[in-house]
């Protein structure tokens, strides 16, 4: 066959004579099949419609069932009826023509006019030629008498869904579809083109049913349930009952029945037709199947998420996929997934047979499909595919293999996959890596690499894809590696980096008072994989021992200069400057770590201008990804010799400082007390600005906020600062320093809507408190520690309060879900180019330069094309 | 009765200036693109009207950008 060009396509509406031209029968009874089981001449399975029994040839067409695509048939209404597809249009086409000629109600110069502007329109601004149409109508919708004939025009009400009332003066008279369509028809082609319809292709009175296509059996194929009884699509059920009143309409007219009788057939009939196209609009039940199933007619079988054009068209399943649980792997490389042996047996990459790889193949083919490393299928050079499961003799077959065949062979270590994790919210959610087959029935992955997925390990699945061809394998590697995702294009920063424990280790390993024997040091590097010589030791005698900064230090480039303060750089450990008592102050020179301690700030994931965010940007992918893959190492290396453990002696507080707590809350709570006597007294001075009801509870928040923070500082004060929950606060691996206060203090105001919790009874929110007592405690005021327990009152108000948290995440991931998509749909044509201008496919420009100052987020620091501050920083190096 | 506002005056519309047709011309053309694919301004816009601005004009914007320092856009000026 020749090949065929598509050069345009044409939308429009199927008229009366093209459905009947397309139609192979009439259906004319509602019966489907008779008490043989055999389908009946004329019904709605009619076997001319298209072929259900294997093996048997279409009637039609002569194909068998694999290859008749099916026929239509029809059904000649009685009477006809309104498409409900194309209500708006009939509205508006009404009102915009004349009751009496079918004219447009424009004067005949103006049509000319715009008859003209129109067809130029056409051709260069199809956009702007719709805006015409839609003021043409504007303009005719509002003229009420006709310019052609002079007759008066009346409003055209539409009464949803489909019928339409015409407001004479003598009264209100229903419009049948029948005098719609006889009014449709009346309207010449010249003016039915300034309406926004192409009369070829669509004229207004096919808007008005008079024959109803029967799809194709294959469109609504019947089910045979186990117990041999037929179940009919949905569209079936809904043609049988138009078919029954149909028959029924086309009788009483037939027999002269008395007019009520046929205008109830026929607005019967014009529901059910309105249901079979659409099941769900507004104004009308939905047309139920006997057991309340709501039916899926045609719109429905298109619309939404499970329809047909986001379900199956822009949606398909794919081949050379798998998908599993995820687990931890951190001795593999970032760049690297684990894949279980089982995966790597049914997943397959084509190998494409030249002189080179001969013997490989012909191993793998060996091997066969059981046996790891083997093949699933070989492809001969004359395109057949042989299944090496059906293979008696392998050994044979290998040897047949020449250069020109394609090996389908298992996936082994080094094969480059896509990997994601849904929801892919950017593009970080799928990147490649490297495939390493290892035991096990769940997919590996380094744990740095979580932040770009947002993966955890409580039961998170993910997919893997293979790509097939060179190309794409090619650019996967290229582009898509883990290790060119690192700086995220989001904003100016490294996306992934360490987290909880591996800061945790590095926070220990590089604090000031770590020593290491050469014992220590060297299972360390040994953990990091670092070849090379050990440094000069910080301390020679009387044992020679070496800091935790040295060994960190290994691993930076021999040139690195880097300042920065860390995470623990707030509070009482807060430093300006270089010298730096509380080792707050990261200074790295000449790659050497000579000061602070490394923490979230400088090793963390997300943060911007960080240590890792340099190295990336300075010394490139590769010498981060090693970075990652030995120095992070190291510190989970030391974590686990130093161990890291929490218990409740952690939190706990000596008597002392518990009494002075709880004097602080109960002056507190006193105060509250106090505010509140002056609220009743009247003598409260409100803030400006507000009332009285709002000044007190804002200073009674303040209140109680002031005595929650200066009891946390108490408690902060008695706790040891090298427990394990503190160092984790402090480093930024997990917790606040208010978790701390929570855990050991007070759990202080619980809140619902950002106020004190007020809902709940008749003027309280419990009935353990008195009616209108809104004091701290009544209104959610928590004074019991995590470690002392809550009170039950007070465990209600916490839940109360934790309830709305839980909330709010629900609504705004569907909320914000949501708004991607459509954010996604809008701007995914936009393309950025050479000269910097972000335009729409057709040249349209959007910006003048991309984000008005042509700078690559991905490429900048931190939103900012150059870092002055860095350059000197480098150049110089030692000074300031 | 209010005294009349110059929206020019405000703070945050930027600076507007109709370009000359052979300034159009030669911005069209180190853009290589013609005047119908540029962002589009309604001549009823109050700027528009302000600066006396004609459908078929060009009109430069030339506003301050944080991150940018100056940044210069155009617009068409249509009918309506």
């Amino acid at each position: 066959m020749p090949e065929k060009i598509i050069k345009s396509i044409s939308f429009g509406i199927l008229s009366p004579s093209e459905i009947r031209k397309l139609s192979r029968t009439a259906i004319v009874t509602a019966e489907t099949y008779d008490e043989d089981g055999l389908p009946i001449p004329g019904g709605l399975m009619d076997p001319r419609l298209g072929v259900i029994e294997p093996g048997q040839r279409c009637q039609v067409c002569g194909n068998t069932m694999a290859n008749c695509p099916g026929h239509f048939g029809h059904i000649e209404l009685a009477r006809p009826v309104i498409h409900v597809g194309f209500v708006k249009h009939i509205h508006d086409i009404l009102r915009a023509t004349c009751r009496h000629c079918g004219r447009l109600l424009i004067p005949q110069e103006e049509i000319d006019r715009y008859l003209r502007l129109l067809e130029k329109l056409e051709k260069k601004w199809p956009l702007l030629a719709l805006r015409l149409i839609e003021h043409v109508k504007k303009k005719a919708i509002k003229r009420m008498e006709c310019p052609h004939c002079g007759e008066k025009q009346y409003k055209i009400r539409l009464e949803k869904p489909t019928t339409f009332y015409e407001e004479r003066r003598g009264g209100v008279v229903r419009l049948t579809p029948i005098d719609v369509r006889s009014r449709l028809e009346r309207i010449p082609d010249s003016d039915v083109r300034l309406l926004g319809l192409d009369p070829k292709e669509a004229r207004p009175e096919w808007m008005v049913l008079t024959v109803l296509p029967v799809p194709p059996i294959q469109v609504r194929p019947s089910i045979l349930l186990e117990s041999g009884i037929r179940a009919e699509d949905d569209l079936t059920h809904k043609l049988v009952d138009i078919v029954r009143i149909n028959e029924r309409l086309k009788e009483s007219i037939e027999a002269g029945a008395p007019q009520l009788i046929v205008e109830d057939l026929w607005s019967l009939l014009q529901y059910h037709v309105t249901t079979y196209i659409d099941n769900e609009v507004p104004g009308i039940p939905p047309a139920k199947h006997r057991a309340g199933r709501v039916l899926r007619t045609l719109a429905q079988r298109l619309k939404g998420k499970e329809g047909r054009f986001r379900g199956h068209l822009s949606g398909k399943r794919v081949d050379f996929s798998a998908r599993t649980v995820i687990s931890p792997d951190p001795n593999i490389s970032i760049n690297e997934v684990g894949v279980p042996l089982d995966i790597a047996k049914i997943l397959t990459v084509p190998l494409k047979v030249s002189y080179w790889n001969v013997d490989e193949a012909r191993r793998y083919v060996i091997n066969g499909p059981e046996k790891w490393p083997g093949a699933n299928y070989i492809i001969r050079p004359d395109g057949r595919r042989i299944d090496l499961r059906f293979v008696k003799d392998r050994k044979a077959l290998a040897e047949t293999i020449t250069p020109g065949f394609i090996v389908e062979r298992h996936l082994i270590d080094g094969d480059i996959v896509l990997f994601n994790r849904q929801p892919s919210l950017h593009r970080m959610s799928i990147m490649a890596h490297l495939v390493k087959i290892l035991p096990g029935k769940t997919f590996r992955l380094n744990l740095l690499v979580c932040p770009p997925y947002n993966a955890d390990f409580d039961g998170d699945e993910m997919n893997l894809h293979v790509p097939q061809t060179e190309e794409a394998q090619a650019e996967a590697r290229e582009l898509m590696l883990v290790q060119n995702q690192i700086l995220s294009p989001r904003y100016g920063g490294p996306i992934i980096g360490g987290l909880q424990d591996y800061i945790s280790g590095a926070y220990l390993l590089t604090s000031k008072a770590t020593f290491l024997t050469k014992r220590d040091v060297v299972e360390l590097l040994a953990a990091g994989g670092y070849e090379g010589p050990l440094p000069e030791p910080a301390i020679l005698s009387p044992k020679k021992l070496w800091t935790g900064k040295q060994v960190f230090s290994l691993f930076l480039p021999s040139d690195f200069n880097y300042k920065k303060k860390a995470n623990i750089n707030v509070g009482e450990m807060a430093c300006e400057d270089e010298e730096c008592f509380h080792d707050s102050y990261v200074v790295i020179k000449k790659g050497k770590l000579l000061l602070g301690v490394i923490d979230k700030k400088s090793i963390g994931a997300q943060q911007p201008e960080s240590l890792i965010h340099f190295i990336a940007k300075e010394y490139g992918y590769d010498a981060i990804r090693e970075f990652f893959d030995k120095a992070f190492k190291i510190f989970l290396r030391y974590i686990e010799k130093h161990g890291f453990t929490m218990t409740l002696s952690d939190v706990e507080i000596p008597v002392e400082a518990e009494e002075k707590i709880q004097s602080i809350l109960s002056e507190a709570e006193e105060k509250v007390r106090e505010l509140i006597a002056q609220f009743n007294q009247g003598v409260l001075e409100p803030i400006p600005g507000r009332t009285a009801e709002e000044t007190l509870e804002l200073r009674i928040m303040e209140v109680l906020a002031e005595a929650r923070d200066r009891a946390g500082e108490i408690a902060a004060e008695y706790l040891d600062p090298f427990n394990h929950a503190f160092i984790m606060a402090r480093a930024g691996a997990r917790g606040s320093p208010l978790n701390l206060t929570q855990m050991a203090a007070v759990l202080g105001q619980q809140s619902v809507r950002g106020e004190r919790i007020s809902r709940g009874y008749k003027d309280r929110t419990l009935p353990h408190f008195r009616k209108g007592d809104i004091g701290a405690a009544a209104r959610g005021f928590v004074r019991s520690s995590f470690r002392r327990g809550l009170t039950p009152t007070e465990m209600f108000l916490h839940a109360a309060g934790g309830r709305e948290g839980l909330v709010d995440t629900a609504v705004r991931t569907s909320q914000s879900g949501y708004m991607q998509r459509r954010l996604i749909n809008a701007l995914q044509d936009i393309r950025v180019e050479y000269d910097r201008s972000a335009r729409l496919p057709n040249g349209a420009i959007v910006q003048f330069t991309y984000g008005e100052d042509g700078v690559d987020p991905m490429r900048s620091i931190h939103g900012k094309a150059v870092d002055v501050n860095r350059i000197v920083e480098r150049v110089v190096g030692w000074k300031r | 009765m209010v005294t009349r506002f110059n929206v020019l005056d405000h703070e945050l519309v930027p600076k507007h200036e109709v370009l000359k047709p052979s300034e159009a011309v030669e911005v069209l053309r180190k853009l290589g693109t013609t005047p119908d694919k540029l962002p589009w301004i309604r001549a009823s816009d109050p700027v528009a009207r302000a600066i006396g601005a004609k459908p078929g004009d060009i009109v430069k914007i030339t506003r301050r950008s944080p991150t940018a320092g100056v940044s210069i856009a155009y617009r068409f000026v249509i009918a309506g």
